[in-house]
């Protein structure tokens, strides 16, 4: 079967260039790598090599020809036995792929709801979060601060299965830099509760390296701030690789520590990076409130089959909630909690921020506004259906967060109702964020740097019209 | 003249201090009495910022440099003015050693506005453009290619400016030193690395960390010399610095300079340090103290009197002790200032 020479592209963006000059005439036989013509581009010449063997029956595209678009066929090759006569019949083989049309941008799934004409095929599947398991009948609570439920729920999945393992700076022998893995080397021992050296951009690496070999890593980041150093790791070889490897390569890995602004060490130590790992396809992205909220997703955490994000706060490690006492307390991951039903106004908060949208909600109860609270728990999959209903039933909601307006948890939550609710508002959306500012150290500046309760109630105020 | 590390040999070299010792370094005594007061300076200033914050009057994180005096004034006895300075968090006492106003230092520390940042960094994070001191960086390991960066200006610019870029032991292990040290050298960068290998990284003793210890020669493979120096005396920091400083500032490129030393205190003030044992500490203090050997050195060789040194001790508690009055009154940052400089 005669083949077709197609013009080709030199680069990826190349759509059409000059056949400078032909090297083989009519009739001649060529081999493979044969260069058989000159094409240029206003970056480059290249030659063009044969592929196929054969003899040059037909050269459609003279020398010097100039736009001639990528794709467009410019010879034709006879393979052994075939005559100039069989050109033109329908038997060629055209088995060249077609340029594809540039695909429509992938838009959310709930956009669809609205008016916008997008292909099927260009929105992701609607996530359907799972409710939260009934707690069995008489179940006992007991008082927990947030750093023993972290640390319970590793060690029971440490006991469940021999493939958790902790690495991490001073996890070890120091019991971790705030007390997180106290005890775990005793139980554990060496093998499976390693001290790194502070060499973030490596032992992450040797983390995912060896979730895919099998194991199941629990990296610990003394603070998210220094994940920074590894988070080229987390996002190009975690987060992508079950995508890029067509479902074959798994990376489980739970990257945790503290986020988030601790108590006046500055620009450097203090930042929410929420936003930064929410908006990265393929993660998980956990960032807890409660201490049962810590325990139960922990352990769905290191349950999970995905990389996991999970996002603690130094200063409510201390904080004391209550924990049903099961074997295995596992919550679902994705699913918001409605910590307060209420018909007014919705306010999502999640992680610290939830203390100050906990103490507003307190106080506008108190005033006769009748406040629906949301953790929203899990960042990513966000649980869109929980916030929009809430909204649907009060029309209006204020977002409390710890970290920067721009780009924020809030500001996406924002547009998502703007786009799944906005026939229901009737106040504008309205965040409640740390400042645009890097965090100073001053203790008058750090605490205005802060979303404060003040900030949140007057939000609720303005978005209820009350004064 | 310049010990260039040996590139064939793979025997790790012999750490302990008394084996390699060279010769002892001319010092003369008016190096002894300005290495006292310095060192003084620093310790007293520390020992007054660690009652501060135990009285609320400095939050966060605050990391003390006592112990380890002897590596940034031998080390700026050896440099010149011009030449820059950088470091970790652990950085009182490398702004003291350049010049910078104790006052400045400690109004930073309690976060008022007369402090270096104008309260807005805190401990970790002050810098002095005038005294070419970059900082006070608190993710370790930065300020090794920091440094690196501020060497290539020199170097482009034609200046005989050298970069002194300290980082501790911990700080060694990042893989990003080691992307600095390749073009340090590619490039003979004037830089002179200063690792103040106090032992431990947090809790974090270096023979846990590290596959091979001798920090010195970590740039072998690059080809940069180094050698390990007895950091706690401050004759032969000085005399190694001059050394490697020389070499940088001569066009050879980077030097690495192993500063054995030790922290007396523990990693942060939040640290209780029970990974080590008191006596290791005891006898840390009581046998190498950096002031303590100047100090009987001094009176041994009739440099100055008792009284003398008593007259310094006083002078330094009389700046220290105005500089905690300054911080303590000064203002805290008018609000206006959260708002500013953050972009120019
Ligand atoms: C990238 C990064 N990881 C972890 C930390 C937390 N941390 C602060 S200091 C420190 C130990 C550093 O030890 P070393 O380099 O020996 O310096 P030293 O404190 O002894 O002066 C650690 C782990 C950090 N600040 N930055
Ligand atoms: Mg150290």
């Amino acid at each position: 079967m005669p083949i077709e020479i197609l013009m080709p592209a030199l680069s990826p963006t190349m759509e059409e260039g000059t056949l400078a000059k032909w090297l083989v005439k009519e009739g001649e036989n060529v081999a493979p790598g044969d260069v058989i013509c000159e094409i240029e581009t206003d970056k480059a010449t290249m030659e063009v090599e044969a592929v196929d063997e054969g003899s040059i029956g037909k050269i459609l595209i003279a020398d010097g020809t100039e736009n001639v678009a990528v794709n467009t066929v410019i010879a034709i090759l006879l393979e052994e036995g075939e005559s100039a006569t069989a050109i033109g019949t329908s038997a060629v083989d055209a088995s060249i792929a077609q340029v594809k049309p540039i695909a429509s941008e992938n838009i959310a799934a709930e956009v669809s709801q609205t008016a916008q004409p997008v292909a099927a095929s260009a929105v992701a599947p609607p996530f359907t979060p799972q409710a939260d398991p009934d707690l069995p009948e008489g179940v006992e609570m007991v008082e927990m601060s947030v750093r023993q439920a972290l640390n319970e729920a590793m060690a029971e999945e440490m006991r469940l299965d021999e493939n958790v393992f902790l690495m991490g700076e001073e996890v070890a022998q120091y019991q971790g830099a705030y007390k997180i893995s106290q005890g775990l080397l005793d139980e554990f021992g060496e093998r499976r509760v390693v001290d790194t050296p502070i060499t973030e951009h490596g032992f992450t690496g040797i983390a995912i390296g060896a979730a895919f070999a099998g194991l199941k890593p629990i990296v610990e980041f003394m603070t998210f701030n220094f994940a920074m150093q590894a988070i080229d790791q987390i996002i190009n070889s975690a987060a992508k690789q079950l995508y890029m490897s067509g479902g074959q390569v798994h990376a489980p890995v739970v990257f945790r520590g503290a986020n988030g602004a601790a108590s006046r060490v500055g620009a450097q130590h203090s930042q929410d990076f929420t936003p930064w790992y929410a908006n990265v396809p393929g993660l998980t992205v956990i960032a807890p409130y409660s201490a049962a909220d810590a325990k139960g997703l922990l352990k769905a955490a290191i349950k999970s089959n995905n990389p996991v994000v999970f996002l603690e706060n130094e200063l409510l490690y201390g904080q004391v909630f209550e924990v049903p006492k099961m074997d295995d307390f596992v919550l679902p991951i994705g699913k918001a909690k409605i910590v307060r039903p209420g018909s007014d106004v919705t306010l999502i908060s999640y992680s610290i921020g939830m203390k100050y949208a906990t103490e507003a909600a307190e106080k506008l109860v108190g005033e006769g506004v009748d406040v629906e609270l949301i953790d929203l728990r899990t960042i990513r999959p966000l649980d869109v259906e929980t916030l929009v209903n809430s909204v649907k039933k009060t029309g209006r909601c204020v977002i409390v967060e710890e970290g920067w307006p721009q780009c924020s948890v809030g500001g996406d939550i924002s547009a998502r109702l703007m786009e799944l609710a906005f026939d229901y508002l009737d106040a504008p959306v309205t965040r409640v964020s740390g400042k645009d500012v890097p965090m100073p150290y001053a203790a008058n500046l750090e605490k205005l740097a802060l979303p404060n309760v003040d900030e949140v109630v007057a939000a609720l105020k303005a978005v209820t019209y009350r004064t | 003249m310049v010990r260039k590390a040996n590139v064939k040999s793979s025997k790790p070299k012999n750490t302990s201090k008394s084996a390699a010792r060279p010769n002892v370094p001319d010092f003369s005594a008016k190096d002894e009495l300005n290495a006292f007061s310095e060192m003084l300076l620093i310790r007293r200033f520390e020992e007054k910022a660690g009652q501060m914050y135990g009285m609320g009057l400095i939050g966060g994180f605050c990391h003390l440099y006592i112990g380890q005096e002897a590596v940034v004034t031998g080390i700026h006895m050896a440099s010149k003015k011009g030449d820059s300075s950088i470091t970790s968090y652990r950085d009182h006492g490398h702004m003291l050693a350049v010049g910078i106003d104790p006052n400045g230092v400690m109004a930073e520390l309690t976060g008022r506005a007369s402090g270096l940042s104008k309260g807005k960094g805190g401990s970790m994070h002050m810098f002095s453009t005038d005294k070419r001191f970059y900082g006070g960086n608190g993710i370790v390991g930065a300020q090794v290619s920091l440094g690196t960066g501020l060497a290539f200006a020199y170097k482009y610019r034609g200046e005989d400016n050298v970069s002194l870029t300290y980082f501790g032991d911990g700080a060694a292990n990042q893989g990003q030193v080691y992307e600095s040290f390749n073009m340090a050298k590619l490039w003979d960068l004037p830089v002179v690395y200063i690792i103040e290998n106090n032992k431990y990284a947090m809790g974090t003793s270096i023979e846990r960390s590290s596959s091979t210890t001798d920090l010195s020669q970590r740039g072998v493979s690059f080809g940069i010399p180094g050698e390990q120096v007895d950091g706690m005396d401050v004759r032969y920091v000085r005399d190694a610095a001059s050394r490697a400083i020389e070499h940088a500032r001569s066009g050879k490129g980077p030097y690495i300079l192993e500063m054995l030393t030790y922290r007396y205190r523990g990693h942060s003030m939040s640290d209780p340090a029970k990974y080590r044992s008191k006596e290791e500490v005891q006898s840390m203090r009581s046998e190498r103290d950096p002031i303590e050997q100047v100090k009987s050195r001094i009176l041994a060789e009739n440099h100055a009197t008792e009284d003398d040194l008593k007259k310094i001790e006083k002078q330094v508690r009389a700046i220290v002790s105005e500089a905690a009055d300054f911080a303590t009154e000064a203002p805290e940052p008018d609000v206006s200032e959260l708002w500013t400089d953050i972009t120019a």
